[in-house]
């Protein structure tokens, strides 16, 4: 590749073909150009079951709709680059990466964020209690992306094995818990799902988010 | 980081989405699944003028398995096809290949056929293209064209689809009754992409003590430029299955020749190349030891 600075637009053609993916398009101007206004656009997206209208450029990601223009953040942004899974929301009940979609293809589809995983009344949702019973969190970050995650894949396996449960939480990452626990609360989600409401051996007993404060 | 301004068109129809290519092609990029454009627009490696969202454009998200080959629309997504089960049927290496892409919220939203106009020397896909002897069907403004999985794929992340160019359809071929088909990869990770991989398609023709080899061939993910077919026909055709161990040898010199990794950080080109002999060996024994229930095809 040549380094050579180049005042023409970047030849998007290399002798053999057409680079598909990677070439900056415009060469970059030193001498910033003039500012443009950017263009803006009207979105609708239908998240958590609420309609809701926003204005942003063509370029807003989903994660960044739903996290400034909508307030809800918890959906976590961590790589931009569909590697963490922090950013996760369900796309018609389907997980999807939020970070690598933009506002406006969303449009036409039912998100839900981590915030419309509880019960209408504010009780926790299944795979939000048993994270909270098998200590499935330390710093939470990677949490929403695991409880989006979690959720849809019980509506399609509702009786995972452990090992199940370890394939199905494999393209998220957690920086604290060594995935022990997420694990556990997988299995222990399920059950709760079937209505069953003993804690399993091994886990901890329920902690009211007062008491798990004390836990350090 | 966030991408850099562009202007988005959402095109409502086929004919929209040609239009705006005509006008705007070498300045623009289309968005199908996004899996590997926005990590891109993300960093800022790219900066297209103009962003061509197909996502809205009906009839581009149909899989249609007929007699001689699949036919994969621009909007299929891998999660779609890897459940179809004619697909899988008529052409298992669909399915074989596809439990390798990424990991499964990737392949919900990532398509089949930009993975194959992404033209990733690591991608799964391109080398199901190649090895199926299969063809992107290509449509412009001024017309229509089907290129050849052979002059598809002219380098790393260089396909020959041009700049006004639409792909409409992945078009994977299928082998013939009897033919088993399989498919291996080492990553660091499942889900992630691989250090070296493997698709195989090999035909047993019945006989005593097994039957003997009939047509092999073989294509790589990671270890070649472009994912070129390896014919192992030379090496193995003809063979009894039982002396087939005997070959092995032959058959590590052909694949060793034909590959020439890269090294990286994750793994060097003397590994990646180990890597792909000791899988086609292990895959090919593992084929033609199949019982009829395990015959695919
Ligand atoms: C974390 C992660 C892991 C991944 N792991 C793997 C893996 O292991 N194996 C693998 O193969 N892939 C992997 N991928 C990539 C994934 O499979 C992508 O979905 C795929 O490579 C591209 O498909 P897409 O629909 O997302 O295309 P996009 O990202 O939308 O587009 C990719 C390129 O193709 C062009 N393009 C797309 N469709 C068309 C069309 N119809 N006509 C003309 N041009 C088009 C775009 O302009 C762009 O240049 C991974 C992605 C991520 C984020
Ligand atoms: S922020 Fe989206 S996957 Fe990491
Ligand atoms: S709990 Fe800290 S990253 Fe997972």
């Amino acid at each position: 590749m040549s380094s050579t600075p180049d005042a023409q637009q970047p030849e998007p053609k290399s002798v053999r073909g057409t680079i598909v993916t990677t070439v900056p398009r415009a060469s970059f101007d030193p001498a910033g150009g003039a500012a443009q206004p950017e263009e803006l656009l009207d979105v609708y997206l239908r998240v958590n079951g609420a309609e809701q209208h926003i204005r942003v450029p063509g370029r807003r990601l989903l994660s960044d709709a739903l996290r400034h223009d909508l307030g809800l953040t918890g959906t976590h942004v961590g790589c931009e680059h569909g590697v963490c899974g922090a950013c996760t929301v369900l796309l018609d009940g389907q997980p999807a990466r939020a970070c690598l979609m933009f506002a406006a293809t969303a449009q036409g589809h039912q998100i839900t964020t981590v915030e419309g995983l509880s019960t209408p009344d504010g009780e926790l949702g299944p795979v939000q209690q048993a994270f909270v019973e098998c200590h499935g969190l330390q710093c939470g970050f990677c949490t929403p992306g695991f409880l989006t995650t979690i959720t849809a894949y019980l509506d399609e396996n509702p009786d995972p094995t452990p090992e199940e449960a370890r394939e199905a939480i494999g393209g998220n990452l957690c920086r604290c818990t060594g995935y022990q626990n997420i694990v556990k609360a997988v299995c222990r989600a399920a059950e709760l799902r079937r209505g069953e409401q003993a804690p399993p051996d091994g886990t901890q007993t329920p902690a009211a988010p007062t008491e798990r404060q004390e836990q350090r | 980081m966030k991408p850099a301004p562009f202007t988005y068109h959402a095109p409502a129809d086929l004919d929209q989405t040609l239009a705006l290519l005509a006008e705007h092609g070498p300045e623009a990029k289309v968005l199908a699944g996004g899996q590997s454009l926005v990590p891109v627009l993300n960093m800022r490696l790219a900066n297209p003028a103009h962003l061509i969202d197909i996502n809205h454009v009906p009839g581009l998200d149909t899989v249609v398995a007929n007699d001689d080959a699949v036919h994969v629309g621009a909007l299929v997504r891998h999660a779609h096809l890897l459940s179809h089960s004619a697909a899988r049927t008529a052409q298992p290496l669909l399915r074989q290949a596809l439990q390798w892409v990424a990991h499964p919220v990737i392949r919900n939203r990532g398509t089949t056929l930009g993975s194959i106009v992404h033209a990733d020397p690591s991608g799964e896909m391109p080398a199901v293209l190649a090895l199926t002897d299969g063809r992107v069907r290509l449509r412009s403004a001024g017309g229509e064209r089907e290129v050849p999985a052979a002059e598809f794929f002219v380098g790393p992340m260089e396909s020959a689809i041009a700049d006004d160019e639409l792909a409409v359809e992945a078009i994977f071929g299928r082998f013939p009754a009897g033919t088993r088909t399989g498919f291996t990869e080492t990553a660091r990770r499942h889900g992630d992409y691989a250090l070296a991989g493997v698709a195989l398609a090999v035909s047993v023709q019945d006989g005593p003590g097994g039957g003997t080899v009939g047509q092999a061939q073989a294509s790589f993910v990671s270890v070649t430029d472009v994912p070129d077919v390896l014919d192992l026909t030379p090496v193995v055709g003809g063979a009894a299955v039982a002396d087939l161990a005997g070959l092995a040898d032959a058959v590590a010199e052909a694949v060793a020749t034909h590959v020439d990794p890269v090294g990286d950080i994750h793994a060097s080109a003397d590994y990646r190349r180990h890597l792909a002999v000791v899988q086609t060996q292990r895959l090919l024994s593992t084929l033609v030891g199949a019982t009829a229930e395990e015959e695919i095809a």
